[in-house]
């Protein structure tokens, strides 16, 4: 497998999950290997939402699920939740299988632990900005004051400051989406699941929210898994991209993997139109240091393209620091400008 | 073509006008031949007769006086109910309508006064005037003004006493049902089917088992009413619990919602716009039903209007059948406006200022009624009556207008009423179910060809075979009627915007009045009989045949319309070849309102002596026999089921033929 195995502490550890729909999903379990194929389940009437999924999850790590729709994706996140019953296979969060848990500890789990934000929003028409927010603590029994006032927090995290007590229906999808994600996070939860957020708003709204995000994940780094057929999303916002394919995950890599070693000629078409410079980090392009040197210092995170005015302005090769600004290698600007220029 | 049509690939013949001349053909074949047949298959023998009307009878009087469950007499545990079913009746009558009052007779004192007419009207035109607007405030000023002034009110205040009562019982069973249906998959098919049923047994078989299980008066009264008016309401709940958005249920597990609180905090506050539709919906049945019920000994408007019809005095009559239309009306508007709040959102649309000024409205012209008794009952002396203008109107008509409009009548009873309800009785019973069924397989295969089939053999079977024809006779032709009036006059409309809301409004009006209504002007016109309850029944059918006329019109895409008049169509050619197929299978489902419609008036009809089932219930009831009763209203339901089922199949073919998913 050409995945890229996880860098951090694992969190969430996904093993050989399977959901299968049709008319005999139950018996599914009792099929051989050898029965699995998709050709064979369709003899059956079987269909394979999620095939054989698995992967790890480090700790504040985004993972981005990727697909085109009916490839799954939304399934998966489901079953990491719960909300679908997978037919088979393990789901560890922090090493204890949440598909033995009860009824009790698995509510318990996902009302301390879990936020999540919904594709339509989800949100109650009953109940004010703050009332929506509020509401995942009421459900715990906190009582109403208290809740609220955790809510207003929130509401101005997001942005939402003076639409306290609208109502959803007098809030554009944008905001809407922002009261969906206050809500998500006001339980302080450990995991974050995002399931297809902006892709109901458009573009403008979409790259504020994405913007939001980015911002929310700096101040409190979260374990996240966001579910998205938007690559642009993915490349902005994932540490590791799965891409799906009619319920197999066919790669798990970095942005910057993807595009330059794509696994399969379905990634490479997938990723074709994205401008490598936007992938591909300094670290990537860079020789070692060799002794002290000069030159403007830039990062060994960057993208190409973040630095693109740096590489084009003329001198010497660039002065490479990691993150704790000890210098690790040159960047030849030639080489730079090679990646900035192709794929445009 | 390349493309093989649905129908085609399910193997029915595409030849379908070839079928329907066929059918012609056969019917006629059968009326002259049926002399011919042998008679067990043309009168319904002694021998197929089952006494269903027999065991029903015994069985509620056996529920009635025997039953007992662990030496707890039924029938006590009925009259018990009863009783507490009185207290909040007469609880809400005292505060509305009546007043408290010691002593009868001479003797009667009137101790605390009802609310004044003038509060609750200013109450409610505040509570119109905030979740709706000035126009609906003026609406309802004028309705309690009229109900007031004209000397209506107490009655209204009876039967709005009822109405309330009745909302809220069938409110909090119909959500229950409802959710249950909901909850249980399994459960839900099972309810819609009873609901089915349930909605198209006539209103009259309703009263009678609870006549005999709780008694003549306003409690049996509540008990027919609420049970009449659970099916929309069960209905409208488990089609409102299934418009919650699964994602919106996913938050509710996401968050570790219990099922209390999934239920009370996520789904019915979710789901509240539709619920409230289906409020609006159980309001308007339970007046119907209440007029209705006032026969029974619940009082109220419907007891004025009938009373009124016993006299002839139609004046009257009208006065207080216009009285119902205030009612009917004011509460119509409400309950639509507060649904229509509901599903866009408007909120906050009630303080709790508007609580105290409301509050204040009701409380003082009641405490100043003290002096003034005019403010607790508008004084008889000065209550305004139109009665003499309407029967002089009424005289008048007659005087000079009775040749013409007798000579329509006789015309019509003679040429065409009468000769075809003969060809209907003359019908071998045989030949008639076969045929039946033969159109049920043809339009929707062997299971509604076989279920037409079994409901058919009810009908025989219960020897209700010839009262059966005389409903088929009076329906068709009146349904014939509200369609050659209704489909064209929509379809009319329907090409022109300008019209739309007026017409909208009209309907919404006549849909809202109680049935009762519609019998005074034919009867006024066409004293009783059977072209009375033909007019009564038109005009009672009339308005889903415009609505959907000018619906299925509507749902013409428009991209077809364009592409005739690309290739140089005529007006007239695009109506036929275009607009026409394309409304088909809307048009089918007016049709099938309209007959809908037609069915449940025909009982009220029976009020003016027709000679079919719905007499046939009446005549029951007026001789408190429930088996009759219970049998012939049975038999009315049948026929609107097969009604149903043959419209519901054509309207489904007709949506396949023209490539369209008809929900």
């Amino acid at each position: 497998m050409p995945d890229t195995p996880v860098s951090r502490p694992v969190a969430i550890s996904a093993e050989g999950v399977w959901k299968v729909f049709g008319p005999d999903a139950a018996g599914f379990r009792a099929r051989p290997a050898g029965e699995r194929s998709p050709e064979a389940m369709a003899r059956d009437h079987l269909i394979g939402a999620v095939r054989d999924a698995g992967f790890q999850i480090g700790r504040g790590e985004v993972f981005v699920i990727m697909g085109l729709s009916g490839s799954g994706k939304s399934t998966l996140l489901r079953c990491l939740t719960r909300l679908i019953e997978p037919s088979e296979g393990r789901i560890l969060f922090d090493g204890q299988d949440i598909l033995t848990l009860g009824e009790k500890p698995l509510a318990e789990l996902r009302r301390k632990r879990m936020g999540m934000v919904f594709q339509h929003f989800a949100l109650l028409p009953n109940r004010t900005v703050l009332g929506n927010i509020a509401f995942p603590l009421e459900m715990q029994g906190m009582d109403r004051d208290r809740a609220e006032a955790r809510a207003r927090e929130l509401a101005e995290v997001v942005g939402l400051t003076g639409r306290e007590h609208r109502f959803p229906a007098e809030l554009s999808g944008g905001q809407q989406q922002r009261v969906g994600i206050a809500r998500s996070l006001t339980t302080d939860p450990e995991f974050w699941f995002l399931d297809e957020p902006f892709s109901a708003l458009d573009p403008l709204i979409r790259a504020d929210l994405q913007a939001e995000v980015q911002r929310l994940q700096q101040e409190h780094t979260r374990t996240t898994i966001f579910v998205t057929h938007d690559l642009d999303e993915a490349i902005r916002l994932a540490d590791r991209v799965a891409i799906m394919e009619n319920g197999r995950i066919v790669q798990i890599g970095t942005p910057e993997e993807l595009v330059t070693r794509p696994a399969t000629d379905y990634v490479r078409r997938f990723v074709a139109k994205v401008p490598p410079a936007r992938v591909i980090r300094v670290s990537s392009l860079m020789t070692p240091a060799e002794g002290d040197m000069a030159g403007e210092p830039v990062s060994a995170d960057a993208t190409i393209a973040e630095i693109a005015p740096r590489i084009v302005a003329p001198g010497g090769p660039l002065r490479v620091l990691d993150g704790q600004g000890r210098p690790v290698g040159a960047l030849d600007r030639q080489s730079a400008l090679q990646t900035l220029a192709s794929g445009i | 073509m390349a493309d093989v049509s649905p129908a085609a690939r399910q193997g029915a013949p595409a030849a379908r006008p070839w079928f329907g001349l066929l059918v012609a053909a056969g019917v006629l074949l059968l009326l002259i031949a049926a002399p011919l047949l042998p008679a067990v298959w043309r009168e319904v023998p002694a021998a197929l007769r089952l006494p269903l009307s027999d065991w029903i009878e015994g069985g509620m009087n056996w529920l009635a006086r025997d039953a007992a469950i662990g030496g707890l007499a039924f029938s006590d545990v009925t009259r018990a109910l009863a009783a507490a079913a009185q207290w909040p009746i007469e609880a809400l009558q005292v505060l509305l309508a009546e007043g408290w009052i010691h002593g009868a007779g001479f003797n009667k004192v009137q101790l605390v006064p009802p609310l004044s007419w003038l509060g609750i009207t200013l109450a409610t035109a505040l509570l119109a005037w905030r979740i709706s607007g000035r126009g609906l405030a003026v609406m309802t000023l004028v309705a309690g003004l009229y109900l007031a002034l004209f000397g209506l009110w107490t009655s209204a205040m009876t039967t709005l006493a009822s109405v309330l009562i009745c909302v809220v019982a069938a409110l909090v069973l119909g959500l229950a049902i409802g959710i249950r249906a909901h909850r249980s998959p399994g459960m839900e098919p099972a309810v819609r089917a009873v609901m089915n049923v349930m909605q198209t047994v006539p209103i009259f078989s309703y009263l009678l088992p609870t006549l005999l299980l709780f008694g003549y008066g306003p409690s049996a009264a509540l008990f027919a009413t609420v049970v009449y008016a659970l099916p929309p309401m069960v209905h409208a709940t488990v089609l409102a619990l299934r418009s919650v958005p699964p994602e919106t249920l996913e938050l509710a597990r996401m968050t570790g919602c219990s099922r209390r609180q999934t239920l009370w905090q996520v789904e019915l506050p979710v789901a509240l716009p539709r619920l409230a539709i289906g409020l609006n919906q159980v309001v308007m049945m339970t007046l119907n039903m209440v007029i209705i019920a006032s026969m029974i000994g619940a009082g109220g408007l419907g007891y004025d209007v009938l009373r009124a019809l016993r006299r002839l005095d139609f004046g009257a009559g009208f006065e207080a059948g216009m009285g119902i239309v205030a009612l009917a009306v004011v509460l119509d508007r409400l309950t639509q406006a507060a649904a229509r709040n509901q599903s866009i959102g408007r909120r906050r649309l009630w303080s709790r200022r508007d609580s105290l000024i409301a509050l204040a409205l009701l409380a003082v012209p009641t405490a100043l009624s003290y002096l003034l008794p005019a403010l607790a009952v508008w004084p008889k002396g000065l209550s305004l009556t139109s009665a003499p203008f309407w029967n002089a109107a009424v005289s008048f008509i007659n005087q000079n207008f009775f040749d013409p409009l007798e000579a329509i009548r006789t015309f019509m009873l003679l040429n065409v009423m009468n000769p075809f309800r003969d060809a209907l009785a003359a019908l071998p019973w045989s030949a008639a179910v076969a045929l039946l069924a033969l159109a049920g397989w043809r339009l929707g295969g062997w299971r509604v060809g076989g279920g037409i089939a079994a409901m058919a053999m009810f009908i025989v079977i219960t020897g209700y075979w010839l009262p059966a024809t005389g409903s088929v006779y009076l329906t068709l032709l009146a349904v014939a009627g509200a369609l050659a009036v209704g489909m064209p006059f929509g379809i009319w409309v329907s090409a022109r915007p300008r019209w739309h809301q007026p017409v909208q409004l009209l309907l919404d009006t006549l849909q809202t009045l109680p049935t009762l209504v519609y019998l005074l002007p034919a009867v006024m016109l066409f004293r009783n009989g059977d072209f009375s309850a033909l007019i009564a029944i038109s005009s009672y059918a009339v308005a889903p045949a415009i609505r959907y006329g000018i619906a299925g019109m509507a749902h013409v895409p428009s991209e077809r319309v364009e592409a005739a008049a690309m290739s140089g169509c005529s007006k007239w050619q695009t109506f036929v070849h275009i607009r026409l197929p394309a409304a088909l299978p809307t048009l089918l489902l007016g049709v099938n309102q309209t007959v809908m419609m037609a069915l449940s008036m025909l009982v009220i009809a029976a009020l003016v002596g027709t000679r079919e089932l719905g007499q046939e219930v009446f005549t029951a009831l007026s001789q408190g026999l429930p088996g009759p009763g219970i049998t012939a209203g049975l038999c009315v339901a049948c026929i609107a089921l097969i009604a149903d089922a043959l419209l519901k199949s054509g309207a489904a073919r007709a949506a396949r033929h023209q490539g369209e998913a008809h929900a």
